[in-house]
């Protein structure tokens, strides 16, 4: 059994209410932050855990508290980023299901160190049955003079909102998301000024994710050090992994990032290898929008090293050999999957999801989608491989927000290891509506189900 | 047609309103537009919006321009269970396209579409955030996860049973 931090008590019966997670320990990280240190203590303890963002995009979190502006007389803000909308993505939900007030201690104590007094969890619409179940632990928190006035004598005045969305995805990203809690139109904003000097209506704002902030308390617990000797390099810490496709046991796990990507597949404590005694053919190991890895890629760098399930090695190799941690949604792909189709199921997402702001996002998420849908029913041109290269090509790094590139990643890895599937639906035409490209070369060596 | 809340949705309306400060009522706007669409039937008509937009001292057209911008509000009416089923990336490599197939042949209808008694509207909805249990669909609040096509009829009996007791 790995350490885990966040996930340790997730079985003990009641631990959703307040009474059992105060017995077994909950909220003593809370009373040490705000009790017995300074705000620089605390955010030097998480400065020195290395904690990066486990939203997706992996920024040091204690750095980015350390941009917040504090003018004179401007209230600040901590956002939770609850949207959780990426597609594979499924462990914010698991955490506030399960361990709501270990969310709101993380909260407490940021809210504490970046002098929010009014902390606000924004939070997709879709989980709106979460929202109640968060809703309630907040009422029991504040009745036990955990939120309020005046929190434990310190002076300290702090209240957590729960912010429902309407379903988009692009609320995600921070500044679409700040957009969307002033009650508008989820459309990101242009970058300078960033949310630290002018976020939620204009004021000093720190967006985070609630695994982030969920780590928060175990870092005040053990101390920044401490939990910095978990992991590897600087992945350090656990990090929760949302497994779903074709594996035996699709679930939520923290994992410490010193474990292999074999052994997360195929232990049993883990995700017990691919169902129906079927093979690996490929897998997008964090959340749909990183690159789609072909078996052997997945398992061993092109170098032949092992790769482990941490932020450098499932990016060795870059874009070419490689992929990312992202938001850490696992999806495995077994023999029978078709890829075009995967990419075709994808790209109409981005599409769906685009606010509409820039034309190469706007137009070439359509254009993806309508050549994908070509190949895909049978009717594709070798030209349309190229055509839809080039689209991805002009989308990535000419956008506002990142929701471009994220289009475009997933496409370009598609045709950069699968093309010969792409050849082989345009040249099959009649077969390939009726049987699969399968594995060809991609089977996976070291795994052959007896 | 006119659309307002009642005392008990006013309640609610006050308490949504109060997690913003002063002047910042607008933010209010997306969990108000969950009211109304709940407190209306399902659905949003202009009447509804406009009294939204009363409430919260803002200009129609911007409660127009965010209910048409977010997936979950509905501008047409719909059946009494909407039976929203995901069909991105990981549920389809999981057979949602066999569930989908089926509700469409149990309910005769399409997607998009509602049930000649006013019972089900099926619509296709992007990943929910539950990609490790499907295939999987969202009824009103409630996740319906391990779809299988026994599961399916018994949900449809089930919300069936619930028409018919009320009438
Ligand atoms: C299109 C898009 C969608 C995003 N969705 C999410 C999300 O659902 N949850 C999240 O925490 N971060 C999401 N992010 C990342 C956020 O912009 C931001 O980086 C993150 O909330 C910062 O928190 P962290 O540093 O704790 O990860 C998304 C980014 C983009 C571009
Ligand atoms: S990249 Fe796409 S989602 Fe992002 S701002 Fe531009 S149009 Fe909107
Ligand atoms: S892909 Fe269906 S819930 Fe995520």
């Amino acid at each position: 059994m790995g350490v885990k931090l966040l996930l340790e008590k997730a079985n003990v019966p009641g631990i959703r209410t307040y009474d059992v997670y105060r017995r077994e320990g909950g909220y003593s990280a809370a009373e040490k932050a705000l009790k017995e240190m300074s705000i620089e203590a605390i955010v030097e303890e998480v400065k020195k855990s290395g904690l990066r963002g486990r939203g997706g995009a992996g920024f040091p979190a204690g750095m980015k508290w350390s941009f917040i502006a504090k003018p004179e007389g401007v209230p600040r803000h901590l956002v939770c980023n609850a949207d959780e909308s990426e597609p594979g993505t499924f462990k914010d939900r698991y955490l506030m299901e399960f361990l709501p007030h270990l969310l709101l201690e993380g909260l407490l104590i940021s809210s504490f160190a970046l002098g929010s007094n009014d902390t606000y969890i924004y939070i997709r619409g879709e989980y709106a049955w979460v929202a109640d179940i968060l809703e309630e632990a907040i009422q029991e928190a504040a009745k036990n003079g955990w939120l309020g006035k005046n929190i434990l004598g310190t002076g300290f005045d702090c209240m957590i909102h729960v912010h429902l969305g309407a379903g988009a995805y692009i609320c995600g990203e921070e500044t679409a998301l700040i957009e969307s809690l002033e009650g508008k139109r989820g459309n990101p904003r242009i970058k300078p000024p960033f949310p630290a000097i002018q976020g939620l209506w204009l004021r000093p704002t720190v967006v985070n994710n609630v695994e982030t902030l969920a780590a928060v308390v175990p870092i005040i617990k053990m101390g920044g050090d401490e939990y910095a000797k978990i992991g590897v390099g600087r992945s350090t810490g656990t990090k929760l992994i949302s497994a779903c496709g074709n594996i035996n046991k699709p679930g939520v796990y923290e994992i410490d990032m010193t474990i292999s990507v074999e052994d997360f597949i195929y232990s049993d404590e883990y995700c017990g290898g691919i169902a129906n005694g079927k093979k690996l053919k490929a897998c997008i190991p964090g959340g749909s929008s990183v690159p789609i890895l072909p078996a052997n890629l997945l398992l061993k760098t092109a170098k032949g090293e092992t790769r482990y399930m941490n932020y450098e090695s499932l990016s060795d190799g870059g874009f070419a050999t490689g992929s990312m941690m992202g938001s850490g949604g696992f999806i495995i792909l077994d023999e029978d999957q078709c890829i075009v189709k995967n990419t075709l199921t994808l790209a109409r997402f981005y599409r769906h999801e685009s606010c509409g702001q820039c034309s190469p996002c706007r137009e070439g998420t359509g254009w993806m989608e309508k050549i994908l849908q070509k190949i895909e029913s049978g009717k594709g041109e070798v030209s349309d491989i190229d055509l839809l290269w080039d689209i991805q090509r002009k989308i990535e790094g000419n956008t506002i927000c990142p929701l471009g590139d994220a289009a475009a990643w997933p496409v370009a890895a598609a045709i950069r290891h699968f093309r010969d599937e792409f050849e082989w639906h345009i040249n099959n035409r009649e077969l390939s509506q009726t049987s699969n490209f399968g594995l060809q070369h991609y089977a996976d060596p070291i795994h052959v189900p007896a | 047609m006119s659309l307002e809340f009642n005392n008990e949705q006013m309640t609610e309306f006050k308490r949504l309103v109060a997690r913003y400060p002063e002047g910042k009522q607008k933010s209010a706007l997306l969990p108000v537009l969950h009211l109304a669409q709940d407190s209306f039937g399902g659905w949003l008509p202009t009447e509804a919006m406009d009294h939204v937009a009363v409430l919260l001292n803002i200009e129609p057209i911007e409660v127009y321009e965010v209910a048409t911008f977010y997936s979950m509000y509905n501008l047409k009416p719909v059946g009494k269970f909407v039976f929203e089923v995901c069909q991105t990336g990981p549920c389809m490599i999981s057979g949602s396209e066999n569930i989908i197939a089926y509700i469409q042949q149990q309910l005769a209808i399409k997607p998009g579409e509602t049930t000649k008694d006013g019972i089900f509207t099926l619509k296709l909805v992007e990943c929910l955030g539950a990609c490790g249990y499907a295939p999987m669909m969202q009824v009103g609040k409630i996740y319906r996860e391990h779809l299988t096509k026994e599961k399916v009829d018994a949900i449809i009996a089930e919300y069936r049973m619930q028409v018919a007791a009320q009438n």
